[in-house]
């Protein structure tokens, strides 16, 4: 096991280093950031001091090399708009993209696991029909537009819901959380359902996949043959089974939740790690825009690592090859 | 109970027709089987693949699933008829008093379930016992087949076993509440010969002690000769003959039951080539009218385009056939 694991930290390592090359040099061909920065009627001599200060006189190599060194350190480099180093900004804002992505993902759970086993169990019915036509629309109506129309809805004609911002937070370790205030929940429900929409479809599917395939296993007949409830057949031996591509795909899910909330985060006006990239991106806010791209592979790895480990744990069978 | 019913067969089918409404058509899956077994006694079920067998099986426990129904006859366990039993008394009867026995030891145990809690579950699903005193139930009919040290094994999953082990597995949990019927499907068709023939012997051992009644579905002749009392032959949905095993295995007037034997090797004189039924297996959507084993069959004639009734042709023997196979002189007879 311990072997196994030192085995995934060296790949992701490696990983990581391959990817630090790619994001620099991508992010250095998307333009050059001076032409932004440095207002227009600044003197030759004002703008070759401002680019030796935020270092972009050098070759490309060279920059990259002492990024690399400066990263091991643990320094990503300071942001040129806030003059803040890039990685406190970045994790200043991520308590409130990771609470978005994990209510996203709990939402989608809660609802998608009950009406994909509807849909699964009674695959003819008129409710499983709808589900499914509900979960073809959840798939391709474009997040921004619902994200809208949920404001419309909720925020303008009916006023229920508030549409922008955090409201009001609790700080617990040196971050402001959200989902500890009854305000702060009613902030979080349309961002979080708007995010949980394309999630909420893939559950639904998933589950409804997994039901139909696990009845007709022999073990289902078998427990039914053993005189179970049905309820038990379903509650335990059917769903034990289909609880584990759900959560693989849920997992893995997560990093792209994160990676996407951007545009929730922007239509809603919420203040995360997604909307910090996008206004990064509007000036070139290199070290930022590195940094976040950086964190973002990070926090992929490690969800692929915890989804595997999660899996080995719902599956025995995995298990025993593992040890 | 009354003595009158206590006489009676643990297990009587009779005229059992089991359909399938497919978007294709009828299956007519099971189409007019009848037999019966008593207190103690083993039945064998054999016939060729997709003739129904199974199906016969499921519909006694009442697991015949959508789109499949039982349309037709009646089966009558101590009397009772259980293809009008309400699907809650169906689930106190199934693995408590009715047990089933299914073919791939591989399939039956769920993978992610431990081995406890799927025989905690079944002694808890008929008795009010604490979980302990299922653990302790659990672990001595694990002995009981054969399984060593089973307060250990008790905790494994099933891919942990071989597949002869979690066959018996799945026996102990057919045993759990000592049944009166059980329904083996191909139990031991999975298994290599020499653990098929422990399991076989271990079994019949059990079923002598409680009493149980046994329907052993197989394709093998030979495990119904040394195990059953009964045979019933089935082709296309039909029992084509019944009667005791040793009568019709050496005597088969059925001419379906005569190619089956005829093509088992042990039965066959050395050196002489095994004889095999021509054609193929009829397609049951499309069988057909008159005896379905009829394009196969080289006694057939004009007759046997007709609608064939089953009925004693002899005493004890029942065959479905107009020309049933009497040696010449016992022909004449009768
Ligand atoms: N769910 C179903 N839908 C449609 N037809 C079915 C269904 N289940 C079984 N059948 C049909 O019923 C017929 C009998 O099947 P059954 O499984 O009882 O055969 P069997 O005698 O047990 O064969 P084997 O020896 O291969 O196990 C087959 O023709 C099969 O195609
Ligand atoms: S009824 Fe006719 S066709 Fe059918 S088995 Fe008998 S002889 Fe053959
Ligand atoms: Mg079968």
């Amino acid at each position: 096991m311990s072997l196994y694991l030192l085995r995934r930290l060296l790949q992701a390592a490696l990983v990581m280093l391959a990817m630090s090359v790619i994001v620099f040099v991508g992010v250095y061909a998307i333009g050059d950031p001076v032409e932004i920065l440095i207002s227009p009627d600044a003197d030759q001599m004002e703008r070759e001091r401002a680019i030796k200060a935020l270092g972009l006189d050098l070759p490309l190599w060279m920059q990259y090399l002492s990024f690399l060194g400066n990263a091991l350190r643990g320094d990503l480099g300071r942001s040129f708009v806030f003059n803040e180093p890039a990685l406190q900004l970045i994790l200043q804002r991520m308590p409130a993209t990771l609470e978005l992505a994990f209510g996203a993902t709990i939402m989608a759970l809660i609802i998608g696991i009950p009406l994909g086993l509807y849909a699964g169990l009674k695959p003819k019915s008129f409710g499983a029909k709808c589900i499914m036509t509900g979960s073809i629309l959840g798939f391709s109506l474009p997040t921004f537009w619902v994200g809208l129309m949920l404001i419309m809805v909720f925020a303008v004609q009916l006023g229920w819901l508030p549409s922008t911002g955090r409201g009001e937070t609790v700080d617990v370790m040196g971050m402001r959380w959200s989902f500890l205030t009854w305000d702060g929940l009613r902030h979080l429900a349309m961002p979080a359902l708007n995010l949980a929409l394309f999630k909420i479809s893939l559950v639904i599917r998933l589950t409804r996949a997994g039901v139909r395939e696990t009845m007709l296993m022999d073990f289902v007949k078998f427990a039914r043959a053993k005189g179970l409830t049905n309820r038990r057949v379903i509650s335990v031996h059917v769903f034990k089974n289909i609880m584990i591509p759900v959560v693989t795909v849920v997992g893995l899910e997560l990093g792209s939740t994160i990676a996407f909330s951007v545009v929730t985060e922007s239509v809603f006006a919420w203040p995360g790690m997604g909307k910090l990239i996008i206004d990064s991106i509007n000036v070139l806010d290199r070290p930022v825009i590195v940094a976040y791209l950086m964190i973002i592979v990070l926090m992929f790895i490690t969800i692929n690592l915890l989804v595997d480990l999660s899996y080995s744990a719902l599956d025995p069978r995995v298990r025993l090859e593992n040890k | 109970m009354t003595a009158l019913t206590a006489a009676a067969p643990t297990l009587e089918v009779r005229n059992l027709q089991t359909h399938f409404f497919t978007r294709a058509g009828v299956v007519k899956a099971v189409d007019d089987v009848s037999f019966s077994v008593g207190r103690g006694k083993v039945l064998g079920l054999v016939g060729e693949s997709g003739s129904g067998k199974t199906v016969t099986g499921f519909s006694i426990l009442g697991l015949v699933d959508e789109p499949g129904r039982i349309v037709g006859g009646s089966i009558l366990f101590h009397g009772q008829d259980l293809a009008k039993q309400s699907e809650e008394q169906m689930r106190q009867l199934r693995g408590n008093r009715i047990a089933m026995i299914f073919q791939d030891p591989m399939m039956t145990l769920n993978p992610v379930l431990r081995i406890d809690t799927q025989m905690i579950e079944t002694v808890q699903a008929h008795t009010k016992v604490s979980k302990e005193e299922a653990r302790q139930r659990a672990r001595d009919t694990l002995g009981m087949v054969g399984i060593p040290s089973p307060d250990e094994r008790l905790k494994s999953y099933p891919h942990q076993f071989s597949g002869g082990m979690r066959q018996r597995v799945a026996i102990a949990i057919a045993l759990l509440h000592r049944p009166e019927l059980i329904v083996a499907d191909e139990p031991t068709t999975a298994l290599d010969v020499t653990i098929q023939a422990q399991i076989l012997a271990e079994v019949q051992k059990l079923c002598a002690e409680t009493g149980t009644a046994m329907i052993w579905i197989t394709h093998d002749l030979s495990v119904v000769a040394g195990l059953a009392d009964d045979i019933a032959v089935m082709y296309a949905g039909k029992v084509v003959e019944k009667g005791e095993v040793a009568p019709v295995l050496d005597m088969p007037l059925h001419p379906y039951t005569a190619g089956l034997i005829g093509s088992v090797p042990s039965r066959n004189k050395r050196g002489e080539p095994l004889k095999q039924i021509p054609g193929m297996t009829p397609n049951v959507m499309r069988l057909p009218p008159g005896c379905a084993f009829r394009t196969r069959c080289a006694y057939a004639t004009e007759v046997c385009k007709q609608e064939v009734p089953f009925g004693e042709v002899a005493p004890g023997r029942e065959v479905r056939c107009f020309h049933p196979l009497f040696p010449a002189k016992q022909g004449e007879a009768a």
